[in-house]
């Protein structure tokens, strides 16, 4: 018991002694020493800063895109998404699933009708997204990227009016208080035309999204095209888009809990399912981050493993001598692999304190206007807004200081295995 | 000089592993820049050559203002003698005519409104990837008049199948009510989402008919030989257009940069986003040369101060200390482009799909194989920055020689 002890204590003050004796090695060569560190914390703030701000890009895309589909879980007609026909309608939610809807952990929801439409002004025609909605549910959700410009929003579901995105309003020369006329097809295909003056213009941040997309009252809508009681999809929210294996389970239960007609012909998808370039994009960019996190990595090791290379080259005799003093093998192997994990701990601790303030500098948005219709193209605003993951920001740590490791086994192990007189007798 | 450049070559394998390790760090990242740039540009030339191909040509000329708002009353007089003329002019460009509009098309279940687009058949083929991608049936006949062809999902949509009649509805120039019922002889497929489901064609002479337009169009689409001349055939097409130009108001003629703003935009901020990445590897790879190159000054201060002593000038021993850097660097060049020309070359073969990626690079035009552009600009930018980027990082080292003193340099440990 006491000789046990003894022994722990002996072990403690060689464990003191090595990182002692690392921690001098280190600063031997201060240039050295410092050009490594600086290549290690560029290259940890590169992996960490470059992976918040393709986080933030990917962040607004999916906000948008989910937005603009919308909801984390839709339902609709089982046919609906391969043919988005107003004949591929749902009954509007009632009965047990308008009771599971109003559950906790949907965070909200709403139904709407969305058809293909012409719609045309006294000068010019324009095919466009005809989308009847309930105003009050939906205000939140279509004004959190649009606004108002002229005008004002739907008031109810049976509001006459219609609002238009004010690209639309230029290319079908209309304006406010205009009428213009809406054509459409019921679900016997029989042409249904109606009369709508242009109550509201919206502007929204893609002007794809504001020639597109009409919005019109719910009830409006369903009357015009004959489908009174039905509507095409329903969205619903969750807390987090990014997790929805729970919300959908429940709307699965909610379907399954349906009376068999109903249930046969309702489906729900989650958003990556409705949109897979949205949904491709996330692993995509997990993927990316990984690949450029190893990819620094990997040009950071050369230097890494030179540095060592070269701290045990100059220190040969010095190591012989250990050797031949009886150091064990596996301390000269620890000391330098101390002295490698020392120089990979302040190299990350300095390029995670510089990314966090690179991102905590930019936090307010990098403005891109300059380039706006190409991030148009990929669904992105005008203002990047990095995004720091605590899971980028932990991948970079674990690679640099496992691989690091791994990579400074050898040149460690190597200098543990010099033989002591060859070592002793090598001129400097 | 020579004796130098052998003192050099000699210096370097003294150390074998240092060296290896630094070239080592070159050639990774003068491969992965060769490889990178290349499936980069291929991808925009791709993006590019995808898009103008299916949609706007090279060079177009249209009424002004159209290309900000097509709108139907702006038209080109007498279009097709306006191509006539260009063609006249310049033999080498293929030129086409087109006149575009929205109708609501229905089948026997179905309406939509999609564009539409009157094409000049004969000369279609040779501006637009269109015809080329007919999947089913045939494309239009220049002599066959009230014949559709409609973009695949368009065809689903519509639940119509070739053989099938549609019926177009929309209005005419003079506002008149437009009405025809059309054939579908083919359907094609872009794999452009936006065009798939959105776009019909049907020929200049039924569009013309149809809506009212008598002899006029929209667009007359001019494509060059080499898509970089496009700039200077705008000039001169304008040029023409101006002295025959007797409408009141008056023509513009646009280029495809112009005319893609958004294209031009998203490949300029992938560069940018692109050379971020590869300067952070490039500083990397300085840092690793200029670690070595400090630690190979320092560890010969004695060597370098009986050279000095010797009669050796500081600013040679500057000189040799660069030829050392450049030898590695060399090495690093040549192993590194080689072998990052030899797998670009390889990929340009057989092409390159990253699993996951086909959604994603059909939001950008691009097929789910991508194919680096190998030529002598993308394979050697990448290395030749590396290779100056080392050059620089050498710098610091031969200053600090700069101030050598022979004599406590000699008693140096």
């Amino acid at each position: 018991m006491n000789q046990n002890s003894q022994h722990d204590a002996k072990r403690e003050l060689h464990k003191k002694t090595l990182v002692i004796l690392a921690w001098r090695n280190l600063w031997r060569n201060h240039r050295r020493t410092a050009i490594m560190l600086a290549a290690i914390s560029v290259g940890v703030w590169a992996m960490i800063f470059m992976s918040a701000l393709m986080r933030g890009m990917v962040d607004d895309m999916l906000g948008r895109g989910i937005d603009q589909l919308p909801g984390h879980v839709q339902i609709h007609n089982r046919l609906y998404l391969d043919d988005p026909s107003v004949v591929n309608s749902m009954p509007e939610p009632q009965g047990q699933l308008l009771k599971s809807l109003d559950q906790e952990g949907i965070s909200k929801w709403f139904s709407r009708v969305k058809v293909p439409a012409v719609i045309s002004s006294e000068q010019d025609s324009r095919g466009v997204i005809l989308v009847g909605i309930n105003p009050s549910a939906e205000r939140e959700t279509i004004l959190s990227g649009a606004k108002i410009s002229q005008g004002r929003f739907l008031e109810s579901g049976d509001d006459r009016g219609v609002i238009l995105g004010e690209k639309l309003v230029n290319r079908l020369e209309t304006r406010l208080g205009k009428r213009i006329v809406i054509t459409s097809q019921d679900p016997d295909n029989n042409l249904v035309e109606m009369g709508a003056r242009v109550v509201g213009i919206y502007k929204a941040e893609l002007p794809s999204q504001e020639e597109m997309f009409l919005y019109m009252g719910k009830a409006t809508l369903q009357e015009l095209l004959a489908i009174q009681g039905r509507v095409s999809e329903v969205a619903v929210f969750g807390d987090d888009y990014r997790d929805v294996t729970d919300l959908s389970a429940q709307v699965a239960a909610a379907i399954d809990a349906t009376d068999a007609f109903t249930k046969q012909k309702i489906v729900h998808k989650t958003w990556f399912e409705v949109n897979r370039y949205l949904g491709s994009i996330v692993n995509v960019m997990d993927g990316f981050v990984l690949v450029w996190i190893i990819v620094i990595f990997i040009a950071l090791s050369f230097g890494l493993a030179n540095t060592l290379v070269m701290a045990v080259f100059e220190r040969i005799r010095e190591i012989g001598l250990m050797l031949a003093l009886g150091m064990r093998p596996s301390y000269v192997t620890w000391q330098i692999l101390i002295e490698s994990i020392l120089l990979l701990i302040f190299g990350l601790a300095i390029g995670n304190l510089f990314a966090l303030l690179s991102v905590y500098a930019v936090a307010d948005g990098i403005d891109l206007s300059a380039v706006a219709k190409g991030f148009e193209m990929a669904g992105m605003g005008t203002t990047l807004y990095p995004l720091l993951l605590a899971k980028d920001m932990l991948s970079a740590n674990v690679v640099v200081i496992v691989l690091g490791i791994a990579t400074s086994l050898l040149p460690a192990w190597r200098a543990a295995h010099y033989d002591p007189i060859q070592a002793l007798s090598r001129a400097t | 000089m020579s004796s130098l450049m052998s003192l050099a070559w000699r210096n370097l394998w003294r150390h074998k592993r240092r060296t290896w390790l630094t070239v080592g760090a070159m050639i990774f990242s003068n491969v992965l820049l060769v490889f990178m740039i290349s499936l980069q540009f291929g991808s925009y030339d791709m993006m590019i050559e995808n898009s103008l191909k299916a949609f706007s040509g090279h060079v177009q000329v249209s009424a002004k203002g159209y290309s900000d708002e097509p709108k139907m009353r702006l038209v080109i007089e007498d279009i097709e003698s306006r191509a006539e003329q260009i063609r006249g002019a310049f033999p080498e460009l293929v030129v086409a005519v087109r006149g575009e509009t929205f109708v609501m098309a229905s089948s026997d279940e179905r309406s939509f409104g999609i564009q539409i687009a009157g094409v000049d058949v004969a000369h279609e083929s040779n501006v637009s990837s269109i015809p080329g991608l007919i999947t089913q049936g045939y494309y239009l006949r220049p002599t066959e008049q009230q014949e559709v062809v409609v973009g695949k999902v368009l065809a689903r949509n519509l639940k119509v199948g070739v053989g099938d009649e549609i019926t177009l509805l929309g209005s005419g120039f003079d506002g008149s009510f437009a009405a025809a019922v059309v054939i579908v002889r083919g359907i094609f497929e872009s794999n452009i989402t936006e065009l798939d489901r959105s776009l019909a064609q049907i020929s200049l002479a039924s569009f013309q008919e149809l809506f009212n337009m008598g002899r006029k169009g929209h667009v007359i689409i001019a494509n060059a030989p080499n898509i970089n001349d496009s700039g200077d055939y705008q000039h001169e097409i304008q040029k023409l257009m101006l002295v025959g130009n007797k409408v009141d108001h008056g023509l513009e003629v646009q280029n495809w940069k112009e005319l893609n703003p958004g294209l031009m935009q998203a490949i300029k901020s992938d560069m940018a986003s692109a050379w971020f990445m590869y300067i952070v590897l490039i500083v990397l790879v300085s840092f690793s040369v200029l670690n070595t190159q400090l630690m190979s000054v320092l560890e010969r201060t004695r060597e370098f101060g009986i050279m000095t002593a010797i009669g050796l000038r500081p600013s040679s021993l500057g000189k040799l200390v660069l030829l050392e850097t450049a030898a590695m660097a060399s090495i690093g060049l040549v192993i590194g482009t080689g072998l990052g020309f030899m797998l670009s070359l390889y990929l340009n073969e057989v092409g390159l799909s990253i699993p996951g990626m086909a959604d994603m690079a059909a939001q950008y035009n691009l097929l789910d194989k991508m194919y680096p552009a190998v030529d002598f600009i993308s394979i050697s930018i990448g290395p030749l920055t590396v290779f100056f980027a080392c050059l620089i990082a050498a710098i610091y080292p031969i200053i600090k020689l700069q101030g050598l003193e022979p004599v406590p340099a000699m008693r140096a440990a």
